[in-house]
Formats: C-alpha cells, sequence, structure tokens
C-alpha cells in the first residue's frame, strides 16, 4: 500500500495575545541586533524536545511533533477534544497556513472541505456559485461544465440553483457546497466537521459519498465529534491531543471507545465510589468502596459503549460476623427499579464467605442484556429483617452508567432500540 | 523528504523568489472568476455604477483646471489645460486603484485565504485586470475630449507612441502590483500602515507631473525626480496623445528598472508572508 501523507514531526506555534504595535518594535528590535552581530534580545531559549509545556509565555504550541502515515484508499477519522489540533493539522494539510517546523509529503490532489460554501457570493445564483467556487477549490471551467447536471442533481436544490445564495437557508448552502466538493475528484479529501449543519437525510448522503470516494481507491480524512459518523465510516481512527497523536489504529471501535472513555476524564467518571471520609460504620459492615468492573478487574468509566460482562464489587470492613448480613444493590432506571441483587440471594452454599476484616465480593451481570441509557447502581446493606445498615436512596451513594451505542455487531442493529432490556437472544432453526 | 516520491511537499520556509507561475496558469479560470464576480457585484449593488467612473474624472480634472491653472497660473505645456489634467488624472487613476485593491488583497479576504488553499497572487492579478474597466471607460472619456480639442483648432499631435499604450498599462500594472503586495504584506501584521497608505498616495501623485508638467521641474531636482516611476510613464502618455511632453529612452530604462525592483521587493515580501499570515492577519 502506497503512503499518500507522510508527516514529519509537526509543529505550528501560534503567537498569543494581540499581535499589535508592540511586534513592530520587537521585530525591529531584533533585526538591529541582527545587523550589529549582537544576540537577539527576543530569541527563544532553546528547550529540550518533549519538555515544553503547550505555553511559554506569549506562545502556543499548537501541535507539538506529529508524525503520521496515511496509505492510499484509508478512511481515517481524527477525533480529539476541542483545542487538541485537529483543525490546525488540517489546516496545514490544506496549505491555508505554514508548520513552524517539520515536513509533510503529499502525493496526489488534495481537496479540503474547511468550511462550506467558502467563498460563496451572496449575489451570485447558485449555478454561478457552482463555478466560483469550483475553480477556487481547484477544478478547472471545463470540468466543472461536465459534471454541472451531476453537482445540480446531488445537491437537491436544483429548482433554486438560479437564486441569488443569499437567499437560501443554511441547509440548502452545505447542500450546494458539499455537492461541489463531492465532484471534485481529488486523490485526497479532507473534510472538518462540516455535517453537523445538515438534516439526517444529507448527513447519510454525504456519508455514503465519502464511502463511495474511498471505495473507488482514494483517501478521506474525517473529522468529527459525531462517533456513530466515524465508527460507521473509518477503517482507521487517530486521537489527536495536546497537540499529539496519541493513538492510531484500525480498530476504529477500540479507539472512539478509548476516546469517549477518556474525555469522561478523572476519577469523578470512573464508575467507583470510595468511603474516603470513613463513615458509615458499622460493626458489622462498613462500606468501604463500590464499584464496576470488567471481567479483568478494571475500573469502568461512566460511559460505556460496547460492553462485555459487567461485575459489581462491593468491598466492605467486618469487625463481627454477623450470619444475617446482606449488602447488595439496586439497578435503578428512570427512577424505577429493575431488580435488586443480594449476596445471599441463591441457595447457601453458593454463599461468597465473610470473614473478619477486609472483604471484597463481587457479581456479574451478562453483557449484552441491559439496553441503552443511564442507569443507578446503588448499594445496600441489611441485617435481615431486623435493620438496616446502609438504606439505598438516603445515603445518596450511587453509581451512574450510561450505556451508549454497539449494543450487538448485526448491521441490523444501529441505534436505540425500544424496551427496557436489549438481549442479544440466539435464533436457530429448529 | 524524497522529491521525487512526492506531489506536494509542505515545509516551514519557502525559498526566496519561489513563485510558482505554472499554479497561477493553471488557476488562470479563477482569475477569470474573480473577476466576473467583482464585476457583477458591481453591477448588481449600485445604480450609477460605471457611470461613476466618468463622473470622477471629470470632476477632478475639472477642479484641477480652476485651481492650477486658472488660480495658480502653472503652465501646461502649451497644452489646453482641460486635456492636461485629464490626462494625468485617468492614467493616475488606474495606477492608485492598483495599489488600493492590491493593498486590501489579503485584509479584505482573510475568510476565502483562511478556508482553502489557491495561489494568493491570482487575487491581486483579478483586481489589476479589473481595474483596466475602469480606465477603459475613462479613455474613452478623455479620447472623446481629444477629439472635440482637436475639431477646435487645438495644436494636438497624436504620434506613434501611441501604440506603446500597451506597454505603458503593463508597466504601471506591475508597479501597482508590485507596491500593492509591499503595503499588503506589511499591514497583515502592522495595520498602522493602512492609514499610512492614503498620504503615500496622495504625496506621491504630488511627485508626479499630473498637475505640472516635467519642464517645469527644476534641473538639479530631476535625477531625484526621475527615480519615480510613474513620471516616464505619464509624460510618454502625453507625448503620445496629445503631443508635448520630455521623453528620454533613460527615462524610460530607469522607470522600468525601478518598476521592476519594486516588484521584485513585493514577490519576495509575498512568498514570507504567504504562508504564514493567516496566523497574524
Amino acid at each position: 500500500m502506497t503512503t499518500v501523507i507522510q508527516i514529519d514531526d509537526l509543529w505550528k506555534e501560534y503567537r498569543l495575545g494581540v499581535i499589535g504595535h508592540g511586534t513592530l518594535t520587537k521585530d525591529l528590535q531584533s533585526w538591529w541586533a541582527r545587523l550589529c552581530g549582537t544576540e537577539d534580545p527576543n530569541s527563544k531559549i532553546p528547550v529540550l524536545k518533549g519538555q515544553e509545556k503547550q505555553i511559554e509565555g506569549d506562545r502556543f504550541w499548537a501541535l507539538r511533533g506529529i508524525n503520521l502515515e496515511v496509505e492510499q484508499g484509508e478512511i481515517l477519522g481524527i477525533i480529539g477534544r476541542n483545542g487538541a489540533g485537529k483543525s490546525t493539522l488540517l489546516k496545514i494539510l490544506s496549505r491555508v497556513t505554514a508548520p513552524t517546523q517539520g515536513t509533510i509529503g503529499i502525493k496526489g490532489r488534495i481537496a479540503s472541505l474547511l468550511e462550506v460554501g467558502t467563498g460563496f457570493h451572496p449575489e451570485l445564483t447558485g449555478r454561478e456559485n457552482i463555478y466560483l467556487n469550483g475553480a477556487i477549490l481547484g477544478m478547472s471551467k471545463r470540468e466543472i461544465n461536465d459534471k454541472l447536471d451531476e453537482i445540480v442533481d446531488f445537491s437537491g436544490i436544483a429548482d433554486f440553483i438560479d437564486t441569488p445564495v443569499k437567499r437560501y437557508s443554511s441547509g440548502m448552502y452545505v447542500r450546494l457546497a458539499f455537492a461541489v466538493a463531492a465532484h471534485l475528484d481529488p486523490e485526497i479529501m479532507i473534510v472538518d466537521e462540516v455535517l453537523a449543519v445538515g438534516d439526517a437525510d444529507f448527513k447519510k448522503k454525504c456519508l455514503g459519498k465519502m464511502g463511495q470516494i474511498a471505495s473507488q481507491g482514494r483517501t478521506v480524512l474525517f473529522v468529527s465529534h459525531q462517533m456513530d459518523s466515524i465508527r460507521s465510516l473509518c477503517t482507521s481512527c487517530a486521537i489527536v491531543e495536546n497537540g499529539l497523536v496519541q493513538q492510531k489504529g484500525e480498530d476504529v471501535e477500540r479507539i472512539v471507545g478509548d476516546y469517549l472513555g477518556e474525555s469522561a476524564g478523572n476519577l469523578e467518571s470512573k464508575a467507583l465510589w470510595e468511603n474516603r471520609e470513613d463513615g458509615l460504620y458499622h460493626p458489622n459492615c462498613k462500606l468501604m468502596k463500590f464499584y464496576l468492573s470488567d471481567s479483568a478487574g478494571n475500573v469502568l468509566s461512566t460511559t460505556i459503549s460496547r460492553y462485555d460482562d459487567i461485575h459489581i464489587n462491593i468491598e466492605f470492613w467486618v469487625e463481627q460476623v454477623d450470619p444475617s448480613m446482606i449488602v447488595g444493590y439496586d439497578l435503578m432506571l428512570k427512577d424505577e427499579c429493575i431488580y435488586t441483587s443480594g449476596m445471599r440471594d441463591e441457595q447457601e452454599s453458593s454463599w461468597p464467605p465473610v470473614a473478619i476484616g477486609l472483604n471484597k465480593i463481587r457479581s456479574r451481570i451478562p453483557g449484552q442484556f441491559l439496553n441503552e441509557g443511564t442507569y443507578h447502581f446503588i448499594p445496600w446493606g441489611t441485617l435481615y429483617k431486623r435493620e438496616w445498615i446502609l438504606k439505598p436512596h438516603i445515603q445518596d451513594i450511587v453509581i451512574k452508567l450510561a450505556i451508549k451505542g454497539e449494543m450487538s455487531k448485526s448491521p441490523y442493529w444501529t441505534g436505540k432500540r425500544k424496551g427496557m432490556i436489549a438481549p442479544v437472544n440466539h435464533w436457530e432453526t429448529v | 523528504m524524497d522529491g521525487r516520491k512526492w506531489d506536494i511537499i509542505i515545509k516551514p520556509k519557502t525559498g526566496w523568489f519561489d513563485i510558482n507561475l505554472q499554479e497561477i496558469w493553471r488557476y488562470r479560470d479563477l482569475i477569470g472568476m474573480f473577476i466576473k464576480r467583482d464585476f457583477v457585484t458591481l453591477y448588481k449593488q449600485t445604480i450609477l455604477g460605471p457611470l461613476w467612473y466618468i463622473i470622477q474624472p471629470l470632476f477632478t480634472t475639472i477642479v484641477f483646471t480652476i485651481i492650477f491653472n486658472k488660480v495658480a497660473q502653472i503652465p501646461t505645456d502649451k497644452i489646453p489645460p482641460f486635456l492636461f489634467y485629464m490626462s494625468g488624472t485617468v492614467m493616475w487613476s488606474y495606477f492608485a486603484a492598483c495599489i488600493n485593491r492590491t493593498s486590501n488583497t489579503f485584509t479584505a479576504n482573510a475568510s476565502i485565504f483562511g478556508k482553502v488553499y489557491f495561489p494568493r497572487l491570482t487575487m491581486p492579478i483579478a483586481g489589476v485586470i479589473m481595474n483596466l474597466l475602469q480606465f477603459a471607460i475613462q479613455f474613452l472619456l478623455f479620447i472623446g475630449f481629444m477629439l472635440y480639442f482637436m475639431m477646435q483648432g487645438a495644436p494636438l499631435l497624436p504620434r506613434l507612441w501611441i501604440l506603446a499604450l500597451p506597454a505603458l498599462l503593463l508597466q504601471m500594472a506591475l508597479l501597482g502590483l508590485g507596491v500593492g503586495i509591499v503595503i499588503s504584506s506589511l499591514t497583515t501584521k502592522y495595520r498602522d500602515l493602512r492609514f499610512a497608505l492614503g498620504m503615500i498616495t496622495q504625496l506621491w501623485m504630488y511627485a508626479t507631473p499630473i498637475v505640472y508638467p516635467l519642464s517645469l521641474v527644476p534641473e538639479w531636482l530631476k535625477p531625484w525626480y526621475l527615480l519615480n516611476p510613474m513620471v516616464s510613464i505619464i509624460e510618454n502618455f502625453r507625448y503620445a496623445f496629445l503631443g508635448t511632453g520630455t521623453v528620454a529612452w533613460s527615462y524610460i530604462g530607469t522607470s522600468w528598472a525601478i518598476t521592476l525592483l519594486l516588484l521584485a521587493l513585493g514577490v519576495l515580501l509575498f512568498n514570507r508572508i504567504e504562508r504564514t499570515f493567516m496566523d497574524t492577519v
């Protein structure tokens, strides 16, 4: 597979603050110093690579050493938080601005759609703007002539094509702009979050067209915040964070999952509760920790997409063992209790043993069972039929878990289904 | 980066004189589109539109005639004063328009430049060509008056130099482009220069034989005076159409040399600025 884009150690710096008459004096100063052979008072002190903070005085490093290779025919989804550097990267690739350091090699023609309707002039009609926009994007007049009918057709606004563009709604605008860009026939196409404006129908059309472009052996770079689009279209995915490519790979699922999990961020967004103030004392059971994990024991984040099994883990401290002590949890969905489960629900032989000291128990919910939604796991503890050790809903201890997306590998299961649970049942011929 | 393997290589710096003329040629349809766009805008947005192109030079010429000829009594090389001033005004208008348009390019079009790549020079080039329309209209006005005066018996003698008009226009275009780009490149960073532009243009006009003939300039000043490339252009124009004016090959030579120098300076600055101006504009 040929590499069509190769980015080597790309750095981009921006100046913060107001750029104005202050810099004229600085520039003159520097120039004079250089002329005299003395030291430039405004030069930067070289810092070891990898040790720069992103912001240094009035300079901001938007990109800090990006290394990336894109193969022909790849549909690369670029995701990352706002301010990570995605748009800057695209701007440099589109040659709208230049890098501060590093090089990029490109094979083939690039067409960028960084904004919709670039260069649309309000006074001109849709048709005239097709010519203008097409020319700006690099098509020759002849090319546009040949493709005019296709473009008008794709846009779906043939009736309005001869009205001045200032009369268009934003949806029509997007349709026309994308229609022109889609027919550019570039070898590499770069799209930056432009689909947010169109309706679902149009989005489908665009994604379809991008998929078509890719299947013809062209390469697409797609920046979006809509994970569904990324999942359905992209063959590979890269996360950009703080000016660096954090990871890139072909397992789009996993990478998107990582990104979502991470964008939930810190401890607050992990499905975990810890007894930090050392409260909730009870001789028979003092709740220490309550968390959700996968089968390997890793704490889940509060938003998960596809999941296998969920394990509910409870850790508690016992000073005196009491056989009637039960600890468990309620599972709530929108204030309705789906079920409650306790450690002594099964027959006695299956109960986990309780000893003095720290006890760690867990229970498994099967994967592919719960439907999409936000669940509340609420722990409780009780001495059976005698007293509450930890009454649910009173103490306000809760773990929220949002399940969203990718319920099944079936191509016919996309989007949220009705129903409170969503088991993936097996079907077979009798 | 292996140059043979890649079609485009993006690097932090370019060479000093790197203009990709091939690329500009490839985008020639775009230049046509810009011209068309500006023309349509002009036509659709104003009522009198093209008429202003006539009213303005007429007005200026009349004012000049009254002030400089009647009141200040400045001689005009034996040419009817009205024609003298009009010839200067018409030529100067084109030059001033070129500078104005070009120097505005980056700041006025920052939004397009920031979103899509196309050779930046296409815009000023389109502007300079677009201005020819304005010149054409004013030129016809001038010819009209010239014929009128000739029929009245004025001592006018159009010469073969008329054929040099395209060369004069080209030179003004290049000069306007060069100076405009210099100013444009500088104003992306230091906006103050934009305000200075108006003053610079005005002073320049007075340093050119628009309201007085070259013959009036004292000998000791001439060497410095001739460093102004517009001097030769204006005098040549008058000589060609009206018959009198000071023309010499050395003047033309100096004029072209300075024009090319300014153009080179413009291109130089432009290259340094082009790729990163979007960050500071």
